[in-house]
């Protein structure tokens, strides 16, 4: 049985949360097959990086460094990941479904002639195939599809597995040198990265999310939202229409082609509940709406709905936290 | 230079919600639904226009082709496009049921090589089948540069190649892709910013949103040639990848209580939920 090779997602020098969601996707497909996992993990230079990779249970670590892979180009990892499937052998190769693992899986994909499935929420095994069970229609559908090559590429939606917890035992690590083919050298070429700077946590990772829509009405009153997700510890999120209309970054946007979303609490704040978003924050484990509409189609997915003036209720929901939590 | 767009329809994206598998889970039911442009595909067109047009005059500096895989009707879907401004249209017949990521990229490669364009421009992902893999699978086979996600693109006035603003995790990326090369765009495409092709002066201020087919338009759109061909003439290697086994629709959550205050709502979050 051929193996499964999980490429790490490292972003701002860390390796987020959406590797270890896709390692616990990985141990139980793992288990199921009765097979093991590698992590790969590409970049400038990892030391930083590979002190947790270790931990993750993995037969052992690969690391590909050189110049400029940081920059994450779908070109250049692609023959690099390529290499290390073909000499594993791996016949699983399993991505987070972060805009980086979109970006390049489905071009290896091609290279390995292999069919992917795409920001998987759910796996089972039957008469020796792999069901792999995706969203279609903004979470309305979801579909179960097999693959039907040889090899089998995975992306994997952070949001359906938890985290996988740190393991004291400690995976190998292996270095690899792939020198890049020379066609794929000088076609693109990388001009620098624009950080979206938040202090909060990252959305996708947060406990908490509190995100506005169109009915903050201003980038000003964007700072009720955050006081109050300061106070929780969480992040800040925002439709896409409050995007759209300049109130915050778009790096925030929560919804079907934005960041899919799923904290332990979800307090919408002025936003209707478009289908779009709705696609993005459903799977939170409470959420919130307040609304002064109470036609408000998110109130139909909420725990707890206020129908109120979200300027009066927000502020006064963040002194009466401030009181009962001390 | 002639940039390629495909474009699919699908069922209105406002109203996805509607849609449901079928009980016996082999189909998906959309009774009552209207189909609609992919709107990544339709903010695509629009890309594809701003980065062709020379401001004020009317002029193309090239050719804009929208490309539909689907049953005849997806014809109407295609007439839209040409209405915004579009040139012409090609219409390769399939069904959904014949195709995959893979297969849809197969068929695209061949429209590459009859047409031979210098940029194929299209949406980051459909929002019916969300797999957000044919632009990079289409790049690999042609063995072009991909810029996915973009937010923004800026073209010399050759159009050799293009700055490509991509929209990622952490923020924004930067990549120059030397052109022929494949662009997936994302909603900000879209924005008064999105296009620079550098004949447009710079106080030439461009709409939000794409553009809409006006009266004259849908007229002349009835006049522009479309180009028919099927997977079968187009020699296209139908083996899919992957194979969907069937549909099933996930739990609905249900809606809770309406508190009537703040401290009500406090309350419960901490007592009831224990979430703060």
């Amino acid at each position: 049985m051929g193996k499964i090779l999980i490429i790490a997602q490292i972003l701002d020098g860390q390796v987020k949360k959406s590797t270890n969601s896709a390692v616990t996707f990985a141990a139980r497909l793992a288990s199921f097959l009765g097979t093991t996992y590698s992590i790969m993990a590409l970049g400038d230079n990892l030391d930083a990086q590979t002190g947790d990779l270790i931990r993750l249970g993995a037969d052992k670590v690969l690391t590909a460094e050189s110049q400029g892979l940081d920059q994450a180009i779908a070109e250049h990892w692609s023959p690099i990941i390529e290499y290390v499937v073909r000499n594993g052998p791996y016949k699983f190769i399993v991505g987070p479904s972060s805009s980086t693992g979109k970006d390049t899986l489905p071009r290896l994909s091609y290279r390995l002639e292999a069919g992917m499935a795409s920001d998987v929420v759910g796996v089972s095994f039957e008469s020796g195939k792999v069901n792999y069970v995706r969203p279609m229609y903004a979470g309305n559908v979801n579909a179960t599809v097999q693959i039907v090559t040889d090899i089998e590429v995975v992306s994997v939606r952070q949001t359906a597995f938890d985290a996988f917890e740190p393991v004291e035992k400690i995976s190998p690590v292996e270095k690899v040198h792939v020198p890049l083919p020379p066609e794929v050298l000088g076609r693109i070429k990388f001009d620098g990265f624009e950080k979206s700077i938040s202090e909060r946590p990252d959305l996708t990772e947060a406990n908490v999310v509190v995100s506005g829509g169109r009915g903050l009405k201003s980038t000003e009153n964007f700072k009720l939202i955050e006081a109050l997700a300061d106070l929780l510890g969480g992040a800040v999120g925002a439709t896409r229409s409050a995007v759209d209309a300049g109130y915050i970054n778009n790096d925030f946007q929560v919804g079907q082609t934005g960041k899919i979303v799923a904290p332990d609490l979800y307090i919408a704040v002025g936003l209707s509940g478009a289908v779009q978003h709705v696609a993005g924050m459903k799977s939170s484990k409470v959420i919130v709406a307040i609304n002064k509409d109470e036609e408000a189609p998110i109130f139909q997915v909420s725990d707890y709905g206020l129908v109120a003036d979200l300027f009066k209720a927000v502020p006064q929901m963040t002194q009466e936290i401030k009181k009962v939590t001390g | 230079m002639k940039i390629l767009v495909p474009m699919k329809r699908v069922l209105d994206p406002d109203n996805v919600n509607k849609v449901k598998a079928s009980e016996d889970g082999t189909k998906v039911s959309s009774e009552g639904l209207e189909w609609k442009p992919n709107p990544f595909d339709e903010y695509a067109v629009e890309a594809a226009l701003r980065l062709l047009e020379e401001a004020d005059r009317g002029k193309m500096r090239g050719e804009v082709i929208v490309a539909s895989i689907g049953p005849d009707e997806a014809i109407r879907q295609v007439l839209w496009c040409l209405a915004m401004g579009a040139d012409r249209g090609i219409m390769v017949e399939g069904c959904d049921e014949q195709l995959d990521a893979t297969v849809v990229a197969r068929t695209l490669a061949r429209l590459v090589e009859k047409e031979a364009p210098g940029l194929v421009l299209m949406g980051k992902q459909t929002v019916d089948g969300e797999t957000n893999q044919t632009a990079q699978l289409l790049a690999e086979i042609l063995g072009w540069p991909q810029a996915t996600f973009a937010g923004r693109i800026e073209a010399p006035p050759d159009l050799s190649q293009a700055k490509v603003t991509r929209e990622v995790d952490g923020g924004s990326a930067i990549v120059t892709v030397k052109f022929p090369a494949v662009i997936s765009v994302d909603v900000r495409i879209v924005t008064p910013e999105g296009v620079k092709n550098n004949v447009t002066p710079a106080d030439s201020l461009k709409k939000d949103g794409p553009r809409y087919a006006s009266l004259p338009g849908i007229m002349k759109a009835k006049k522009k040639p479309v180009d028919r061909y099927t997977l079968e003439g187009l020699k296209v290697d139908m083996t899919q990848r992957v194979k969907t086994i069937s549909f099933s629709l996930p739990p609905v959550r249900k809606a809770g209580v309406i508190v009537d205050t703040v401290e009500e709502l406090v309350q419960k979050l901490k007592g009831e939920a224990r979430v703060i």
